[in-house]
């Protein structure tokens, strides 16, 4: 890794207007949600909306757009002594650090002052995850198609099967299924979405899980202990790492 | 001082270079010559380490490329279209640059930032540049580090007539302290006077290497351009044609 890169990236990124809009946007929604709701945790349940689809649509489109136009300045770094993996996992943090920066202000700030609770906490580290997760997922698209408009419709295909189709799926399985005891492949099914993670962690924070009958307790159950908690964490994890390391594999042997 | 062996290079099912092979020695002024798509920017890729080729070998100093990267910091490198983070100032830009490379400030060579008077646009943001004035910009990073080897890229477009004469006068100079120099040009009246070597390519492959002076006794011409038009056209030009030019 490359400090100066790094730095480089960041200042680039913090002086973007899309991303300096993003910010205000969230800031505005996020306040105008926790100032009609007094209720914290119904504020927490309208802010779940924002934080499980406007962020992770931004990070991978935003991402990937930001990737495909510094494909001439990624050849540039390429062309001096620099390592090509450091280059990439550079870029990667930059861009990384601008996206969770601008939802510590955009959401992280209005939440821990208008709901500092343990739900808030879970929505914000979330939040933050999901950006990196939705980051990490537009190295990969970006560096695997090289051109621009399908790499952006990849970007919004991935997008869309993780916010709605991954879920209109599950939901068909589980009326099939009905009659089955399938409760605990439940958990492992939800392990492949990260956003779904998240609303599973955020929901059973703000005590909505008695709405969701006996899966909500087996979750309960699941997610409620410390291993199911590690187990959650790793998994968040390696939804980050994954497809960054496909994504570096990769980048060390492409032509530019 | 880079020697190719045996180079080659397809993208899926076309190939865009074929057994390659060439040894280039400094102090020698390169001129690399093509009809489009010959495969000129992808043998400077392949010694840049930005293309990866699919057989052959790179020689920089007898050390092998493959993997390597530090031997980037003997290479100036001025690409055909010179992009840069849209938000960045032209100073912030050579500041990077000077940062990733980590040569001291006493052994950068300012010449043509000082003549291409860069340094009242230092405030700038790349993206309101001209075209002209990102070439600088890219010339300026190619010599600032003094580098053993010089890979020009299309140097001279979009160049006014004044700063081409800067950047001529600029190559020759660094010709004669024994750098490799390796040019790619459409123009070629603008290599006339610089160019010690001619390397003409096509369909991805050699045709030959020879000095330029080797060239015109070839061909019987004494401007390169007539010489090159000789050899491009050589099927479908007779003889004379060329001599009554």
């Amino acid at each position: 890794m490359n400090n100066k890169i790094i730095k480089y990236v960041i200042s680039d990124l913090l002086r973007n207007r899309t991303i300096l809009f993003y910010t205000l946007v969230l800031l505005a929604l996020s306040l105008s949600i926790f100032f009609m709701e007094d209720n914290t945790d119904k504020g927490i349940a309208s802010m779940l909306n924002l934080v499980l689809f406007v962020v992770p649509l931004v990070c991978i489109v935003f991402s990937t757009i930001y990737l495909y136009n510094s494909t001439e300045f990624i050849a540039l770094l390429v062309s001096q002594p620099l390592k090509r993996q450091s280059i990439w996992l550079s870029i990667f943090i930059g861009l990384a650090s601008a996206m969770t920066l601008t939802f510590l202000v955009g959401v992280g700030i209005p939440t821990f002052i208008f709901a500092y609770s343990s739900s808030g906490i879970t929505l914000v580290i979330g939040g933050l995850l999901l950006s990196l997760i939705f980051v990490s997922i537009a190295m990969w698209t970006a560096v695997r198609i090289r051109d621009k408009s399908k790499g952006i419709g990849l970007a919004i295909i991935l997008w869309l099967y993780f916010a709605v189709i991954f879920d209109a799926m599950l939901l068909f399985l589980l009326f099939q299924f009905a009659d089955y005891p399938i409760e605990k492949m439940m958990i492992a099914v939800s392990m492949l979405n990260p956003i779904d993670i998240s609303r599973i962690l955020i929901l059973l924070e703000i005590d909505l899980s008695a709405m969701m009958g006996y899966t909500g307790a087996i979750f309960r159950n699941f997610f409620g202990t410390h291993t199911g908690m590690l187990i959650t964490g790793f998994v968040m994890l390696l939804w980050t790492a994954l497809p960054l390391w496909f994504a570096t594999r990769y980048f060390k042997k492409k032509d530019l | 001082m880079i020697k190719i062996e045996k180079l080659s290079k397809h993208f899926g099912k076309l190939q865009a270079l074929k057994n390659i092979d060439l040894s280039l020695m400094p102090g020698q002024c390169i001129s690399l010559i093509g009809p489009n798509g010959s495969g000129k920017t992808t043998l400077i890729k392949s010694i840049l380490g930005m293309v990866v080729p699919s057989s052959g070998s790179i020689y920089f100093e007898d050390k092998n490329i493959n993997r390597e990267w530090a031997y980037r910091s003997d290479i100036g490198y001025m690409p055909q279209k010179g992009e840069y983070p849209e938000n960045m100032s032209i100073g912030q830009v050579l500041d990077m640059m000077i940062d990733i490379r980590k040569t001291p400030s006493h052994l950068l060579d300012n010449e043509l930032y000082e003549k291409f008077e860069l340094e009242s646009m230092l405030d700038k943001r790349m993206r309101t540049l001209s075209g002209g004035t990102r070439q600088k910009v890219s010339a300026c990073l190619a010599f600032m580090f003094n580098p053993k080897v010089l890979i020009l890229d299309e140097p001279t477009a979009g160049l006014d007539p004044v700063a081409t004469e800067i950047l001529k006068e600029k190559i020759i100079q660094e010709k004669e302290k024994n750098k490799l120099i390796l040019i790619t040009s459409h123009v070629l009246s603008d290599l006339d006077d610089l160019v010690s070597q001619i390397i003409y390519m096509q369909d991805g492959q050699l045709r030959f290497h020879k000095s330029l002076a080797e060239l015109k006794a070839d061909t019987g011409t004494d401007k390169l351009s007539r010489a090159i038009a000789h050899v491009m056209g050589y099927k479908n030009l007779t003889k004379e044609v060329i001599h009554e030019q």
